[in-house]
């Protein structure tokens, strides 16, 4: 188990008190109707699982009850940044100077 | 040289010293027919049955660690074919199929034990569930019965079937056809078996880049001991694909989570079948050596650090304690992660891409072990005849943009 940290608690809680809720950045169309069946699939099923610093979304399911974004490395499992819902996605310069604790 | 009894009695005269290597490693050659990315049981398995069914033999099995390494040692090696729907009955009792005739044909023992699969069922919901799937399973052929408590507990002596537990047996549907194999031994003998037919196992070289033509077609993989040309890849590569099809510039609807397992310490025989229950949410078999192999669901994240977290396994072990509560004081040794690539549908992928000369077998998610033969040989024929068998054919990659998912995520037993 390991702790994260809620952007909007602003404080580090166990991560049984969170759950995990998908890639983030994953923007709904808002001309639905125009996709093809391609773009939908790729909006609902297609995913970059990415092997390195992954962007995702969780949940403090068990606390203030907000949805937030976060970059972990999927293979360390380690958390490198937390972020506010709405907040643009950080770029690789953001995520090499949260690693260096910047 | 094949293993008999005449030849363990030769070999024993010499002190088991003398015994030819199993699966030499090899020197990968400039071109091959058929590459295959990864060496666990259903890339060995590929191999064997295009050298063995289709005479192709110039193949190359190339893995990035040691062959079996992955998965395949990774999971609890249960074995059954009780799914809903049609496509996945067929898909894995044809796994079955194979299973029962492979420690033969492979002249490999794969200690495939038909010790049977029993699902509990602890509330209504449970038992319309699981009637609704013995009763589809019959219409398609596959063994799967309804036991009353009572029977139950004659077929599984240690089971409590009190009516006053929380979580009271109400019955289970077993399939005698189901149980366990030595997961080991499946990756070594099919390592053996397509040695000897002439195809060449690369270990440690990993696969770094996907070499392709200007019309788009494969041309080869480049990898750790440099490029080596294929008229055909195969890729299957667990929970690594999405990761493989990348280098090919493939975007696949895969997710990769930890699946965690772990073994007690060994004690005698306790548990004579595989037991499942969704309800408590746990799974349980013994294996030869007594050990208790226990397993539940995956982690909540994606991750390819091959573990997970406590709280995970102490959930495991809370829920195999609620349904056999003799096994509370048993000390567990060891635990393991493995890296399971999931599906939207939790059904597998398995046939062509939209790239030319490029085939995968992806997707089992925590299910692939009992899917090995099956998979492998179904993988086999969608390389060497360029279509998928009719087995396979429903498990397209184009299904997710068509809509017609094979959706047993809501006909799934504890994780599939």
């Amino acid at each position: 188990m390991f702790e994260v940290h809620c952007p909007y608690c602003n404080e580090k809680r166990p991560e049984i008190e969170f759950a995990y809720a998908g890639e983030a950045h994953i923007v709904r169309e808002t001309k639905a109707d125009e996709l093809t069946d391609q773009e939908w699939a790729e909006f609902l099923f297609y995913r970059d699982n990415k092997r390195g610093d992954h962007h995702e979304r969780w949940w403090h399911q068990h606390g203030c009850n907000m949805f937030f974004n976060a970059v972990r490395n999927t293979l360390t499992d380690k958390f490198v940044m937390t972020y506010k819902m709405g907040v643009k996605r950080p770029t690789k310069t953001q995520i090499k100077a949260a690693k260096n604790g910047k | 040289m094949k293993f008999s009894a005449s030849s363990l009695f030769a070999n024993a005269l010499s002190g088991h010293k003398k015994w030819p290597e199993q699966f030499p490693n090899k020197e990968p050659k400039k071109r091959y027919d058929i590459v295959i990315v990864g060496a666990g049981g259903h890339g060995l398995g590929a191999a064997y049955y295009l050298a063995k069914k289709y005479g192709i033999s110039n193949i190359a099995v190339i893995e990035k660690c040691w062959l079996g390494g992955g998965n395949t040692a990774r999971n609890t090696t249960i074995i059954r074919s009780n799914y809903l729907f049609d496509e996945s009955t067929a898909i894995y009792d044809h796994a079955v199929d194979l299973w029962d005739g492979l420690s033969q044909e492979l002249n490999y023992n794969t200690m495939f034990s038909k010790r049977g699969v029993l699902m509990l069922a602890h509330n209504v919901h449970d038992v319309q569930s699981f009637q609704r799937h013995v009763h589809a399973n019959r219409l398609n052929g596959v063994d799967n019965k309804w036991l009353s408590p009572q029977e139950c507990k004659k077929f599984l002596p240690i089971l409590d079937i009190s009516q006053n537990r929380h979580y009271p047996v109400m019955g289970g549907a077993l399939q005698m056809r189901a149980g366990t194999a030595r997961h080991d031994s499946v990756a070594w003998g099919y390592a053996r078996a397509a040695s000897q037919l002439g195809v060449d196992i690369i270990q440690n070289c990993a696969v770094t880049g996907i070499r392709r033509s200007k019309d788009g077609a494969v041309k080869g993989v480049e990898t750790e001991k440099g490029f080596i040309a294929a008229g055909k890849i195969g890729v299957s590569a667990a929970g690594h694909s999405s990761t493989v099809m990348d280098m090919a510039g493939l975007r696949f609807p895969l997710e990769s989570y930890p699946l965690q397992a772990l073994v007690s310490e060994p004690v005698k025989p306790v548990l004579n079948c595989v037991v499942m229950s969704n309800a408590v949410h746990a799974y349980i078999s013994q294996s030869d050596k007594g050990e208790l192999v226990i397993g539940a669901g995956t982690d909540q994240y994606t991750s390819y650090s091959q573990r997970g977290a406590l709280h995970i396994l102490e959930h495991t072990l809370m829920s195999i304690c609620e349904i056999f509560p003799i096994f509370k004081r048993m000390r567990m040794l060891r635990s393991w992660g493995g890296i399971v690539d999931v599906t939207p549908d939790r059904s597998p992928i398995l046939g062509k891409t939209p790239i030319e000369g490029l085939y995968v077998n992806c997707g089992w998610g925590t299910g692939g072990f009992k899917a090995t033969p099956g998979a492998a040989d179904l993988f086999a024929y969608t390389i060497a005849h360029d279509e998928p068998h009719k087995i396979n054919a429903p498990y397209n990659l184009d299904r997710f943009v068509t809509g017609r998912l094979i959706d047993e995520a809501a006909a799934a037993a504890v994780a599939h």
